[in-house]
């Protein structure tokens, strides 16, 4: 077969055309490799003695400054996070060729613990491609000067002066103020992310939770540089230049540390949360989740123990549980049932029910915790003595839409906005949620006899006792919802200029005045002859209230809580709000106890302590007594 | 028995090419010089990059012997598998420094992208050799998909400089294949506006990346370090150079990645100006010959690599010498025949076999 000729002479042409393009190409290699060598002759010709005198005479280095972590300090100043210096003994893996027998060698001239190898074992898997990681911390003088006669014998071994950082506090509010530790690959990758790991050359450590963690920006600081000349075995000789760090910013709470105290004092190890709010502001004067940790024992890598012992605990004490842990709101919940009723006109402050201690629907019978009941009950009565009957008509009367549509208006089953990480959303149930939540049809249908134990705060409720808190101070604060925050100004160290952190309004709820007035004188019924009665006894203050039990445990139908049969961790939780004064809230706070059975009997006292402390001075009589004799002490001394 | 002697070694270096071999040994000679200057601190380098310069060469001795039609024949399953890699890559890949580039195979990581610098012009010049006789703008724009897709996957990894070059190695094929000027112009201009709405979708690591190329000292304990240096070390070196194992710049580890990516800073401080001049000779050399190889292939298939595999040895030596000089931005892209690291030399030295074979070819095609 002959190509006839017509594509042939194409052929030739594309050819041709090939050709010119192979030239052209030629032409363009030529010419970017001119602009190459005529860079390289900039550089090296006419710039030379510029890029001489810098690579020669001043071989530059450039270390960077670490900034001093900025203090946290509560409302009058008392420093809760603090910094100090301490001589570490310091190992560059790079620079050591045998780890092991370099620590074994060390080990004959400062102490070295089995605990101090497992721990740089941590951080040597753990960290950022770091250059220097601890050995050992805290060395004595004596040590330092063991080390600085056999320097010479360990390459790649330094003793640094560093800061550390300390909380003097120890357990105290330590789920507030978080911990620092050593900025790991998953902290660096974070910090590329946002493009800020040059300002975290030179530093080692990085807030990890609670307001370390959330404050991490401002505490931080911005790093400084250095440039210094160095010999040829690069050691520095001189500075050149240092454009010093600027010192993270001081963060100020606006919690008081002897309240905060106060309320953990009386806790006393049992398991809850407390978290109280200033109505108008939003400001956290308490904020309480208990058992709590020592936040020291973190900053330097925690020990295998330790973190066993806290990790495996039962009673999970790095459980934030004023924000990350959720509870049924008990009764509690029954006050802004009331609001909602008498706002959307399903009760006035005068109808009644007849409360034969069980409400009938759809053939079950939901039992009253009184039984017999509570006789005639209007809307006032049926929050101070606690109806469950009340709350299960009108549930059942409200519908589960209305009532998911108004609570959400309180905060309820979101998250507050509080300025701390890992704040969990609880559940708002409503027909919608439950569609989201579970996947077959049959699980998803929302069934009327569910509504009905809404109304008494159980059910799938389930709330943060910070959002319990918020409610509240909402309620306290007329429906005027204020965003709960820990921190009220903030610092600047080097200028000495106070940024106050603005109370920033979330939203103004529609209600009517009369309607929240008559929920408070119901509260305020609480604690004068109802529920918290014995709690407030004698309270030279107004307060309102309201006792909240929550079901850990389901009951059957028939069957009576009895708690000396159940278990302790099935016992049911005890809950407690309160404001007060009630003419003019200052504080509205939530007080959960785990398995602390009836509100009244473990919150409601745990509430009053803390209010007695915040409007009176007073301490509650166990450190009233301890305080005493400190001061007889001193008196003998 | 001479003859027979001649005879063997006849076959051996058969196919190979006398210039191209000249001018990759020369290149080899001074990386492994520099290397040397470069690594004071890890000796085991030396024989690390010695074994691979052997491993290298055999996978070009044996791509030299690789007839053109069964490249043809393997290029769309190369293409196919390094897609298919570079899709595991994005699901299962590991994340080195942020980026997910590297797959796991057996003991070893692989880097599927680098696989993929030589598949697609490959790829490309075969679907555009099945088609020469009707070549259509349509045939063009295939060809611009198939180019997007592998590109595309490494940008996300993220690693923007492999997906440049693997871009680039495309373009050529493009090139070569004979798309027209005007449709050249126009996408060139509509490219240069498109790097608008581009600049949203980068990284921000990426977008500082090109802004302290404008500005180096902006950032000088970040993005900015690695220029800083690498500029001071190129300028110190002056026309004669510091003389080899004396620069100080490198020695006193100023300067990052003096092995790899920034080895030509550690040459250029040592070697100056004259030595940068003769580097650029020793290129030139290479892509000289590799485009008169090129000009002389009689496939279309064999020209179209030909071309994209030349121009993609003067790429890489223009980005890098020209983001070591700081007039380019840091991408990692390593020096031809100079660099510390496996992978990429043996690529480079197939390439260099891939361009020996083309032109046995037309030698053993009567004319």
């Amino acid at each position: 077969m002959y190509p006839h000729a017509g594509q042939l002479k194409d052929h030739e042409r594309e050819l041709r055309a090939f050709q010119l393009r192979v030239g052209i190409a030629a032409i363009a290699v030529l010419a970017a490799f001119a602009v190459l060598f005529a860079r390289f002759f900039y550089l090296q010709v006419v710039q030379h003695e510029l890029y001489a005198a810098r690579a020669e005479d001043n071989r530059i280095s450039i270390v960077p400054l670490a900034p001093n972590r900025g203090l946290i300090l509560d409302r009058n100043g008392v420093v809760l996070a603090r910094n100090y210096s301490a001589y570490t003994l310091e190992i560059a893996p790079a620079r050591v060729r045998d780890l092991e027998r370099t620590i074994g060698e060390l080990a004959e001239i400062v102490d070295i613990q089995p605990r101090d190898r497992a721990r740089l074992r941590r951080l040597l898997a753990e960290t950022r491609s770091a250059d220097s990681l601890p050995i050992r911390t805290r060395l004595s003088d004596e040590e330092v000067a063991r080390f600085a006669a056999n320097r010479y014998r360990f390459p790649g071994v330094e003793i640094k002066a560093r800061l550390f950082r300390q909380y003097p506090f120890g357990e105290t509010a330590s789920h507030v103020i978080g911990y620092i530790g050593r900025i790991s690959t998953r902290d660096q990758e974070e910090l590329e992310k946002q493009g800020v790991e040059a300002n975290y050359r030179g530093t080692d450590f990085i807030g990890k939770a609670g307001l370390e963690a959330s404050y991490q920006e401002e505490l931080h600081g911005t790093t400084g540089f250095e440039q210094v000349e160095i010999d040829a075995a690069g050691r520095g000789i001189r500075t050149l230049s240092r454009t010093p760090a600027q010192p993270g910013n001081n963060v100020t709470l606006s919690i008081d540390i002897r309240l905060q105290q106060v309320a953990e004092r009386i806790f006393a190890g049992r398991r809850g949360a407390v978290v109280a709010i200033e109505p108008g502001t939003g400001s956290v004067l308490a904020f309480v989740s208990s058992p709590g940790f020592d936040p020291n024992l973190f900053v330097e890598g925690i020990d295998a123990t330790n973190w066993a012992e806290l990790n495996n605990s039962p009673d999970r004490p790095l459980n934030n549980r004023a924000i990350a842990g959720v509870y049924p709101p008990g009764s509690t919940f029954k006050p802004y049932m009331a609001l909602a009723a008498l706002e959307l006109g399903k009760r006035t402050p005068r109808s009644t029910i007849s409360d034969p201690g069980y409400f009938e629907f759809g053939g079950r019978r939901f039992r009253d915790s009184k039984p017999g009941g509570h006789g005639t009950v209007d809307l006032y009565k049926s929050i101070v003595a606690s109806s469950d009957t009340f709350y299960y008509m009108l549930a059942n009367d409200m519908g589960i839409d209305a009532i998911a549509a108004f609570m959400k208006h309180f905060g309820f089953g979101s998250v507050t906005g509080i300025d701390l990480k890992g704040e969990a959303e609880g559940v708002l149930p409503s027909p919608e949620w439950k569609r989201k939540r579970f996947r077959t049809p049959e699980q998803q249908k929302w069934y009327a006899g569910e509504t009905i134990s809404i109304g008494i705060g159980q059910g799938y409720n389930a709330y943060t006792p910070a959002q319990l808190a918020l409610a509240m101070a909402t309620l306290a604060n007329n429906g005027v919802m204020m965003r709960p925050r820990l921190v009220e100004r903030i610092e600047n160290v080097r200028t000495g200029t106070q940024r106050v952190v603005e109370p920033q309004l979330v939203r103004k709820i529609p209600l009517k005045g009369e309607n929240i007035e008559f929920v408070k004188r119901a509260m305020a019924g609480v604690n004068k002859e109802g529920t918290g009665r014995r709690a407030f006894l004698d309270a030279p203050y107004t307060s309102g209230g309201k006792t909240g039990t929550a079901q850990v445990v389901g009951m059957k139908q028939n069957e009576k809580y009895v708690e000396s049969k159940v278990a302790e961790r099935h016992r049911d939780h005890s809950l407690f709000i309160v404001f007060a004064p009630v003419e003019n809230p200052r504080i509205a706070l939530a007080a959960l106890v785990e398995n602390g059975g009836f509100g009244a009997r473990a919150a409601a006292p745990l509430a009053r302590a803390v209010l007695d402390y915040y409007l009176l001075g007073k301490l509650p009589e166990a450190m009233a007594k301890e305080a005493e004799e400190a001061d007889s002490e001193e008196e003998s001394d | 028995m001479q003859a027979v002697l001649r005879r063997v070694s006849a076959s051996l270096v058969d196919g190979l090419d006398a210039t191209l071999i000249v001018a990759t040994l020369l290149l080899g000679a001074v990386g492994l010089a520099t290397l040397y200057s470069a690594s004071h601190d890890a000796p085991a380098r030396m024989t690390g990059q010695l074994m691979n310069f052997a491993v290298a060469f055999v996978a070009m001795w044996v791509a030299a012997r690789i007839s053109p039609e069964l490249l043809m024949r393997v290029a769309f399953p190369a293409y196919a598998v390094g897609v298919a890699l570079l899709v595991a890559v994005a699901l299962y890949g590991d994340t080195v420094n942020g980026a997910r580039r590297w797959l796991h195979v057996g003991v070893t990581r692989f880097q599927p992208s680098e696989m993929m610098k030589l598949a697609l012009p490959l790829m490309l010049a075969w679907y555009f050799a099945r088609n020469e006789e009707t070549l259509r703008l349509r045939d063009f724009a295939v060809g611009a998909l198939l180019v997007a897709i592998p590109v595309l996957l490494i940008a996300r990894q993220p690693d923007l400089g492999t997906a440049a070059l693997v871009a680039a190695a495309g373009v050529y094929i493009l090139y070569f294949a004979g798309l027209g000027w005007r449709v050249m112009a126009t996408l060139a201009v509509v490219g240069g506006v498109s790097l608008i709405p581009l600049w949203g979708l980068l990284h921000d690591y990426q977008r500082r990346r090109v802004l302290t190329l404008l500005d180096p000292s902006q950032d000088p304990l970040g993005a900015g370090y690695h220029t800083i240096q690498s500029t001071i070390a190129v300028g110190s070196g002056g026309v004669f150079g510091k003389g080899w194992l004396q620069g100080t710049q490198a020695h006193l580890e100023f300067i990052p990645e003096r092995h790899t990516d920034f080895i030509f800073a550690v040459y250029s401080e040592e070697f100056g100006l004259l030595g940068n001049c003769l580097l650029l000779a020793l290129y030139t050399l290479l892509i000289g010959r590799g485009l008169m190889i090129t000009a002389q292939a009689t496939s279309f298939f064999a020209r179209l690599v030909a071309g994209a595999v030349t121009l993609m040895f003067f790429t890489y030596a223009f980005v890098n010498m020209g983001m070591v000089a700081g007039i380019l931005p840091v991408v990692g892209v390593p020096l031809p025949f100079i660099s510390y690291g496996g992978t990429a030399l043996v690529t480079l030295f197939i390439g260099i076999g891939i361009l020996m074979s083309l032109r046995r070819q037309r030698r053993l095609v009567p004319t």
